[in-house]
């Protein structure tokens, strides 16, 4: 850790970016005691759309038993949860809801996409399948699988957890709010459209154009 | 028609110029009306002696890749007491309006099925009480996916999709009729009533 220069947030010569506030012995204690509390009382908001809403109910019964990892209690109101879930198929018309359960949710928040279709819009690469939720609201962590195991999903919580310990409390960045924007999106157009993209076979789908 | 199965028979005897034509296929009678005179036949066959088709089982529609060929629109008809099916349909010529008249006044089981038609084909039911769209939001701009001229992942960009979902006001899919609180509306919270009124659908008494 060397010394940075407040002025500029730019340390040591070698263009490592640190943040203005220097982390030092007090605030790098209170970062693992917040990010050991938190990471390990995550309240999951279940947004379950399809047979992903399966595998994740297995996830929460005894057999794989999700308050293993402190998810003891499936929060159904965004007000009291802290990471939400985003199980299956997301349609448009089921966009403006997501958005705003996300937005009813309080800080410190985080999302999974549990998921091929959640992830990419899957097979559904049709008129009415939001492509990935991601161009909705922000993602943490994508756990891929159609639909993924339930050892699938619980790594995915696990990698959410290794995130949040690396967390600092001086970084500002983490707790902002990403809103939707004048433009009608969180995202710019181009982005959406780039995040939204034909791959694979899907690309040879478009008979009627 | 010798051989024509019984309802075809009867069909005929009734309704001797409105039947253009009947096969069986895979063991189901299909009969083929003027448009005209659908709603006269679909009726006597809910009522009269003998047909009782007293259950609709599906409305739906079926456009064909042949642009020559008309838009179907399909009455799947089922007579509980009988034990006994029979299929009617429509030609709808595509350069004509996509009109047909709706049969909600017999079956009101035809009250979602006509709004999905209109919402997937865009063939408007004449006399539908309540014909808006039911799977699409009410103000998709897009047109009607299931027609063949509708591009697979629709007309407007990724972009322009997302953004019109987001803009769009979730409780405006509901109207205050289907969540039947329309007689508590003036017991609501005076903030509540103000933003149930705001939906798209506008009014409210």
């Amino acid at each position: 850790m060397g010394l940075s220069d407040p002025a500029t947030g730019f340390g040591g010569g070698d263009g490592t970016t640190v943040s203005p506030v220097s982390p030092n012995w007090v605030t790098t204690r209170l970062d693992f005691l917040t990010n050991w509390a938190r990471s390990n009382s995550l309240w999951p908001m279940p947004f379950g759309t399809a047979c992903c809403a399966i595998e994740f109910m297995a996830t929460a019964a005894s057999r794989f038993d999700l308050a293993r990892f402190g998810m003891e209690r499936m929060s159904f109101s965004p007000r009291q949860a802290d990471v939400l879930i985003c199980a299956g198929r997301l349609p448009f018309k089921l966009a403006p809801v997501i958005r705003r359960i996300w937005d009813q949710m309080p800080q410190p928040k985080w999302s999974i996409s549990m998921g091929a279709c959640a992830s990419s819009g899957g097979i559904f690469d049709n008129y009415s399948m939001v492509q990935g939720i991601d161009t909705i609201i922000p993602v943490d962590v994508y756990v891929p699988g159609c639909p993924p195991r339930p050892e699938g999903l619980i790594y995915g919580i696990r990698l959410l957890q290794k995130k949040i310990m690396g967390e600092s409390i001086t970084d500002d960045m983490l707790r902002d709010e990403k809103l939707v924007g004048p433009s009608g999106l969180f995202l710019p157009a181009d982005r959406v459209d780039e995040l939204s993209e034909p791959f694979g076979n899907s690309v040879h789908q478009t008979r009627s154009t | 028609m010798t051989n024509a199965p019984p309802s075809v028979a009867a069909l005929r005897a009734q309704f001797a110029d409105a039947v253009t034509r009947h096969l069986v296929s895979c063991g189901d009678t299909v009969v083929y009306v003027e448009r005209d005179r659908a709603h006269d036949v679909l009726a006597w066959l809910k009522d009269a002696p003998g047909q009782q088709f007293d259950y609709l089982t599906d409305v739906t529609a079926v456009e064909y890749r042949d642009p020559e060929r008309p838009v179907e629109v399909v009455w799947q008809l089922r007579s509980l007491g009988r034990k006994a099916d029979l299929r009617l349909k429509v030609e709808l010529d595509k350069g004509g309006p996509l009109e047909v008249r709706s049969v909600y006044d017999l079956w009101r089981g035809a009250d979602w099925l006509e709004r999905e038609v209109y919402d997937m084909f865009g063939i408007t039911f004449v006399g539908h009480p309540d014909l808006r769209r039911i799977l699409m939001w009410e103000t998709y701009a897009e047109g009607f996916p299931l027609r063949k001229d509708f591009p697979l992942r629709g007309h407007f960009s990724r972009a322009e999709q997302t953004r019109q979902a987001l803009a769009a006001n979730p409780e405006a899919h509901y109207s205050m009729e289907e969540l039947s609180i329309a007689e508590a509306y003036d017991e609501l919270p005076a903030d509540m009533r103000e933003r149930l009124a705001r939906g798209e659908r506008g009014f409210l008494k």
